[in-house]
């Protein structure tokens, strides 16, 4: 749009600030009034379709999930009839009874997903909130101090992340468990509270990376010299300057970090490294473990369900936080 | 170029002695190899001095004096090929342990082969006609191609492709265990090839997807660069531009990136090689870890830890190799 179709009014005449000329975007057109970065990525944010679909779909499934006894039929450990001779109760498939069909144990697959897609999100929200605010500590610690701290922190993540998850997950995780202290924190390792801990000991190295490598741009920015110059502490130039900045990019850490932490889960769970299945708790890991054992008689319910909600509620964060990074980083957008 | 490759090999050195000194700390913590030993050999463990002379042999003393000193000598044993035998069936790791590598390096090349090239074409495909229809489904692709995790993928191509097929059409397409049917012997590629199709499979959906981003991204990157400007501005045709000046230079940080990955399929295909049972280095950690096998680990972890590191070192220099402008002293 011309500017000289939106009239005249004073800010024309003023510099805009610096920071909104470098979010201005053509999508977004000229400047009329200011608007604040934040606005600026939530427009972007609802330009990128596929992100808001995901985000609607996944507030579906999170409100689904949180009104657990309202939107389940049975409980987690109930079958769903008491098995008599010539009526079994086990591996059904679905009817009316129980929408997705039964387990080995008689139990309704729909309300067991629900159980476990719920303490799946409960251990990837936990998980990315620790790792996250621990990443960004270290991570913007390391980056704003540069130095020997920073080189030892980079190669000791380097190694961590170039090694094969699942290897480190299993021998930190055995580990942890023969250390009595560390078992009287962290609770039993069949436990939730034991695997967030340790997802959270190897997640936060990821989030870690990505606040150092933005802080260490933000840092040479000149509204940080210039803080830096009225004398300002280091303490107060990483909470009041430098990670506000950088809290986009935090936010996708976040999303990926939660998505990181349900696949692992699953992951170990697959594996039989997960939460004590019985203590009448399920996650989506341990439901496709079971899944395992479905195939070789073709009781494709037990593996279609499962592991097509796991697909689709990753499936929606990696959208969304494809989405905020397109929205917060639009240098990145480069097709718009 | 060559005091660099010299300075960083050496620093290789210690940073591995380091890296091996708490692999095995946190795999005597955790696999407690003296407790395996005595599960496996429960007459042995009656006698004392019998335990006493394991302990001793093996170098498996406690707290943490024992442990450096354990460490010591397990790097002797380790460097003078003076390895301690597996618990579980007391036999030499090395054959297996080398059958293992063999196989898993032969899975991950071939899977590598197949996924980067098809990845890489998407990637090209969705660049050349930034934010149009095609680059919105590579894109999408992409992502729905990371939200399949492999054992989600092999869970229900064993499903697909075995049960249910055999139950519609008679008998099942491809095979979803082993490497061979069981009891051949001898090497017989096109069958390999047949029981290496569905892990093949499972492996190249996340590698696909990666690669098509990494090349899009890297593409975009080049072609909005001035240099390509010049060349378009001088007349060259765009095939050529694309060709000679925008492809090559997008496949410089690939390579970087194909050599980490590279370096980490020793021990990466884990949950792959673990549900189609393929005999490979994933398979031989699980198993050596569900028998507490410590004398198997280690040199399993040392395989894994200096390939990662070793491929790193190579990322660096192909990266200074493919980009002169990059001075590495």
């Amino acid at each position: 749009m011309p500017r000289s179709t939106q009239g005249f009014d004073l800010t024309d005449l003023q510099i805009p600030p610096l920071e909104h000329i470098a979010v201005t975007d053509a999508s977004i057109g000229i400047l009329k009034e200011s608007i604040s970065p934040k606005k600026m990525a939530f427009k972007r944010f609802m330009h990128h379709h596929a992100a808001v679909v995901c985000t609607v779909v996944l507030a579906f499934i999170v409100v689904f999930v949180a009104l657990a006894p309202i939107t389940t039929r049975y409980g987690v450990n109930e079958s769903i009839f008491k098995a008599e001779a010539g009526i079994p109760n086990q591996n059904l498939a679905p009817r009316a009874a129980a929408w997705f069909g039964t387990d080995a144990n008689g139990r309704d697959l729909y309300s067991r997903m629900i159980y476990g897609a719920q303490i799946s999100l409960l251990i990837g929200l936990f998980t990315a909130i620790v790792s996250v605010a621990l990443g960004t500590l270290v991570g913007a610690y390391a980056g704003l101090k540069g130095g020997k701290i920073d080189d030892v922190l980079m190669r000791v993540t380097d190694i961590f992340l170039a090694l094969p998850l699942l290897v480190v997950l299993v021998i930190v995780r055995g580990a942890l468990k023969n250390v009595d202290w560390v078992v009287a924190i962290m609770g039993d390792p069949g436990s939730v509270r034991f695997l967030v801990i340790l997802l959270s000991v190897i997640g936060w190295m990821g989030v870690a990376r990505l606040v150092r490598g933005q802080v260490k741009q933000l840092k040479e920015r000149e509204f940080i010299e210039a803080a830096r110059a009225v004398g300002a502490s280091t303490t107060r130039i990483m909470f009041r300057h430098l990670l506000p900045n950088a809290v986009g990019q935090i936010m996708v850490a976040l999303t990926f970090a939660i998505v990181g932490a349900i696949t692992a889960e699953a992951t170990l769970s697959f594996f039989g490294f997960g939460p004590d299945a019985g203590s009448g708790l399920t996650s989506l890991g341990l439901l496709i473990r079971d899944s395992k054992k479905a195939v070789p008689p073709g009781y494709w319910w037990l593996v279609v369900y499962p592991c097509g909600l796991l697909i689709l509620i990753s499936l929606c964060i990696n959208f969304i936080g494809d989405g905020l990074r397109d929205a917060v980083d639009p240098k990145m957008l480069q097709d718009s | 170029m060559f005091r660099f490759i010299l300075r960083r090999v050496l620093w290789m050195i210690p940073t591995l002695l380091l890296l091996t000194f708490v692999v095995y700390c946190a795999l005597r913590l955790a696999t407690n190899p003296l407790a395996s030993y005595a599960r496996s050999n429960p007459r042995i463990a009656k006698q004392p001095e019998k335990m006493q002379q394991y302990i001793e042999t093996n170098g498996l003393w406690d707290g943490f004096g024992g442990y450096v000193r354990g460490y010591f000598h397990w790097l002797r044993g380790f460097l003078t090929g003076n390895w301690q035998p597996s618990i579980k069936g007391s036999r030499p790791v090395w054959p297996n342990l080398k059958q293992a590598l063999i196989n898993t390096v032969r899975l991950g090349i071939v899977a590598s082969m197949v996924a980067i090239p098809i990845g890489l074409a998407f990637g090209v495909f969705a660049a050349l006609k930034p934010g149009k229809l095609r680059d919105s489904a590579v894109n999408t692709g992409a992502l729905i191609g990371f939200s399949v995790q492999p054992f989600i993928s092999a869970v229900l191509l064993q499903l697909t492709f075995a049960v249910l097929w055999s139950k519609w059409f008679g008998s099942p397409l491809l095979p979803t265990s082993g490497m061979y049917p069981p009891g051949h012997e001898g090497f017989d590629p096109v069958l390999m090839l047949k029981y290496m199709t569905l892990p093949i499979i499972v492996v190249s959906i996340q590698t696909i997807a990666a690669y098509s981003r990494y090349m899009r991204a890297s593409l975009l990157d080049v072609l909005s660069s001035d240099y390509l400007r010049t060349a378009k501005s001088k007349g060259i045709s765009d095939r050529r531009v694309l060709i000679r000046h925008a492809l090559r230079n997008a496949l410089v940080p690939i390579v970087t990136l194909a050599a980490l990955d590279v370096g980490s399929i020793v021990g990466g295909l884990i949950i792959t090689e673990a549900i189609f049972e393929y005999p490979g280095m994933g398979k031989f950690f699980l198993t050596a870890s569900a028998n507490g096998d410590f004398p198997e680990l280690m040199p399993w972890m040392v395989i894994v830890t200096t390939s990662v590191i070793v491929f790193n070192l190579l990322a660096d220099l192909s990266y200074a190799a493919l980009d002169p402008r990059i001075r590495l002293d």
